[in-house]
């Protein structure tokens, strides 16, 4: 279910201290790789660098086809691979949609050309993600979905969500849903708070996110199926999840950098850079979002990485389209801003980025561990930078961190057992 | 919330620290009183048979409209002009706008005669803060959506210190759509700067969540306006009762429940109303046209507290920018 153009697999050896919280380790080691798989694991070495399972992105918007020039699978994958990246998850919302078992094949085909790191490709739930009918899921997988989602708009019709989790279980491929009412959302900007009344933006009320995500649980519940809700945002969606997942649905959910970093006050810039869908929440919002994380009813960062191109976003912030990046950034956003200030463990960021998403969507756990293949993530937390328009591979700029000072980088990445990135 | 800097642009060179006036929540107190006070001291010239000062000869303003105006585009135009400086205005229609050319590459057009203010009109919240990030000129913004008209603030407050002799205490009801009001919002933040008391009422669907936040009191009852100095009543647009944005049930229904009518209104309090009116909804013609209205007074208001703003952001303050012809120059206009 993932692609890349492959290359050939590297013998190294690599020495950090080991931080792999699902193999219980954290010493300084020396970790030999032969021919991409991990033969030895010894004490000793250097413990300067931490070694950790490279970071899986479960959410990431390639832009191809369609907006090449924001974004290709060549450059959105060397963004992946600057962040620590060895998988990423691309979204079917491009143009065309990826509906159609011969629109992934052409993709997959791209992917095996260009990718520097594996993709797996999500099919559209709904054919035009238009929320009238159901994609060929089957064929769909046949031809190597990772799973299925209409990111970017929601499934609107409770009797077709009903129907695609009915259906997506001949696959045994997971639902990502993108929850938002859009009677509630409509025309919002922004957070509906105090903000937005200072603004003057329509407001993005919580409850627009929530009241789908507790419907989808429901429909969850009743038909015994898994689903994986994206970018949750809102804390009463944290709560709905918690009480459900108590109560045995299977359902996992993804938060990303900038929910845990940010709040709605960031927009009183009206910078464009901070405009996203959902929308960057209130302080009480932000906490529950990093409760959820550290008790794990989140168990998945995701960047939704959304390269737009620079003259889109040098708009008005009420015209600027929605979305930022974030391959490159986001453990050094994470680092700085969450686990050096002691809001976050190092080893629960870990998890959330490797082995939360790989477990969420059915994919091999990236360990360190001998007989597996090299996935492993090489990063200097103690080294500071700033980031400058140079920093980036993807071929987008709207960061939210432009200009920012962080402290922690990804110095290489090993992807699939080969060197993908090295600074 | 981590202290995280923005950074101005999307990776665009830093400018030269310039003043602007983008929001009243830019201002201080002192800054409100200083432009009130210049305002004053222009009104006098408004008196004389020759009108025009020599104070701005030499400067270019620039009013970029993309929205129809007629109060605050002739205003901003006729101030350029009592002041002496050079003043074109473009209108969205009309322009390479029509072209479907960008907000980015008309500023950077008119940049490119190095103006010294750009007054904008744009219905986008933040387009005023994009020009003042891609232009090297004093930005003025004349109304950004629903976000903010501070000139318009401004005026309002003038003209009630003209009519009170004071703004500390003064209570305002502010009566209407506020949920869609960049006049609401403008003058809610200026009058708790300035020691102000306000109460908002109106429906409680064009009533935005959360915005006590700001300092003021909500009532849904028009009986809220009876402890007022100041009744302030916001255009009721049409549009807000269309299909699928029905935020109250009928033109009838507001006005009977919320409309300024004469007997709602106490002596010795004032009524005002940024325009344009709608006779007959937000405001009852009875009341309009009374000694309490103060309607008239606001747009004569607007001239000079828009000659004061130029004056004030070309020729006060560590950014202003120095001229050959006069720096820093009297304000001597008896």
């Amino acid at each position: 279910m993932l692609y890349s153009r492959g290359g050939d697999l590297g013998s190294f050896t690599l020495e950090g201290r080991v931080v792999d919280p699902g193999e219980g380790i954290d010493a300084t080691l020396i970790v030999t790789v032969e021919n991409g798989m991990i033969t030895a694991l010894e004490p000793g070495g250097d413990g300067r660098l931490v070694l950790a399972p490279a970071f899986i992105d479960p959410h990431v918007h390639l832009r191809t086809p369609g907006r090449e020039d924001e974004e290709t699978i060549a450059s959105g994958t060397a963004a992946a691979a600057a962040g620590g990246y060895c998988a990423i998850l691309a979204m079917p919302n491009t143009d065309p949609i990826v509906d159609s078992a011969a629109a992934l094949g052409s993709l997959i085909e791209l992917a095996r050309e260009e990718a520097a790191v594996p993709v797996g490709f999500f099919g559209a739930i709904s054919k035009g993600q238009l929320g009238e009918e159901l994609t060929e899921m089957g064929d769909l997988a046949n031809a190597g979905a990772v799973g299925f989602t209409d990111d970017g708009q929601p499934v609107v019709s409770a009797g077709l969500m009903r129907r695609a989790l009915q259906y997506a279980e001949i696959t045994r491929r997971p639902l990502a849903l993108h929850e938002e009412e859009p009677t509630l959302s409509r025309d919002g900007h922004m957070h509906e708070g105090a903000v937005s009344a200072r603004l003057g933006f329509a407001g993005w009320p919580a409850i627009a996110e929530s009241l789908m995500v507790e419907r989808d649980l429901a429909i969850a519940a009743y038909e015994s199926r898994p689903i994986h809700v994206m970018h949750v945002s809102a804390a009463e969606s944290v709560t709905a999840l918690r009480r459900a997942q108590a109560d045995g649905v299977a359902a996992t959910a993804e938060v990303t950098p900038h929910h845990l970093c940010l709040t709605d006050e960031a927009v009183l810039s009206l910078d464009p850079n901070v405009k996203m869908n959902p929308p960057l929440r209130s302080e009480d919002h932000r906490q529950a979002l990093l409760e959820g994380l550290r008790d794990g009813t989140l168990s998945c960062i995701a960047t939704d990485h959304a390269p737009h191109a620079r003259h889109e976003k040098d708009a008005p912030f009420e015209e600027a389209p929605f979305g930022v990046t974030g391959l490159e950034t986001a453990f050094a956003a994470l680092h700085t801003y969450l686990i050096q200030p002691g809001v976050l463990p190092l080893a629960t960021v870990f998890e959330r980025m490797s082995a939360g998403p790989a477990r969420a969507f059915g994919l091999p756990v990236p360990r360190i561990a001998v007989g597996g293949p090299a996935n492993i993530v090489v990063l200097d937390l103690d080294r500071e930078w700033h980031v400058t328009l140079d920093v980036f591979c993807s071929l987008s700029v709207n960061s939210w961190l432009l200009g920012a000072a962080l402290r922690g980088r990804v110095v290489r990445t090993i992807a699939a057992g080969r060197e993908v990135f090295a600074l | 919330m981590p202290d995280i800097r923005l950074a101005e642009a999307t990776g665009a060179p830093p400018r030269s620290p310039r003043r602007h006036l983008l929001s009243i929540s830019d201002l201080t107190r002192g800054d409100i009183e200083r432009i009130l006070d210049t305002a004053r001291a222009l009104a006098s010239s408004l008196d004389r048979d020759v009108k025009k000062l020599p104070t701005l000869r030499g400067r270019t303003v620039i009013n970029l409209f993309y929205e129809s105006s007629t109060r605050t585009l002739s205003s901003f135009e006729l101030a350029a002009k009592r002041l002496s400086a050079d003043t074109m205005s473009l209108r969205s229609s009309g322009s390479s706008v029509d072209k479907g050319e960008s907000l980015k590459d008309t500023a950077l057009t008119l940049a490119a005669y190095d103006p010294d203010v750009i007054v904008i009109r744009h219905p986008s919240i933040g387009a005023p803060q994009l020009v003042a990030r891609l232009t090297g000129a004093h930005v003025v913004n004349a109304g950004d959506g629903k976000h903010q008209h501070p000139t318009q603030a401004l005026l309002d407050l003038f003209t009630m210190r003209e009519a009170f002799d004071r703004l500390d205490g003064l209570h305002v009801a502010i009566v209407g759509d506020v949920l869609h009001s960049r006049v609401a919002r403008s003058l809610l933040e200026a009058l708790a700067l300035v020691g102000a008391r306000t109460t908002l009422v109106g429906p409680p669907t064009l009533m935005p969540r959360e915005i006590e936040a700001l300092g003021c009191a909500v009532s849904f009852d028009i009986d809220a306006i009876r402890d007022a100095d100041v009744v302030y009543a916001l255009r009721m647009q049409s549009e807000r009762m269309e299909a699928g944005a029905a935020f109250v049930p009928s033109l009838r229904e507001y006005a009977s429940r919320w409309g300024i009518t004469p007997e709602r209104v106490r002596p010795g309090q004032i009524v005002m109303h940024p325009g344009p009116m709608n006779r007959g909804v937000e405001i009852d013609p009875r009341v309009a046209d009374s000694d309490a209205a103060r309607i008239t007074t606001q747009v004569r208001s607007g001239l000079v507290v828009r000659m004061a703003v130029l004056y004030d952001l070309l020729t006060t303050g560590p950014a202003a920018v120095p001229t050959a012809i006069e720096t820093r120059p009297p304000l001597e206009v008896a």
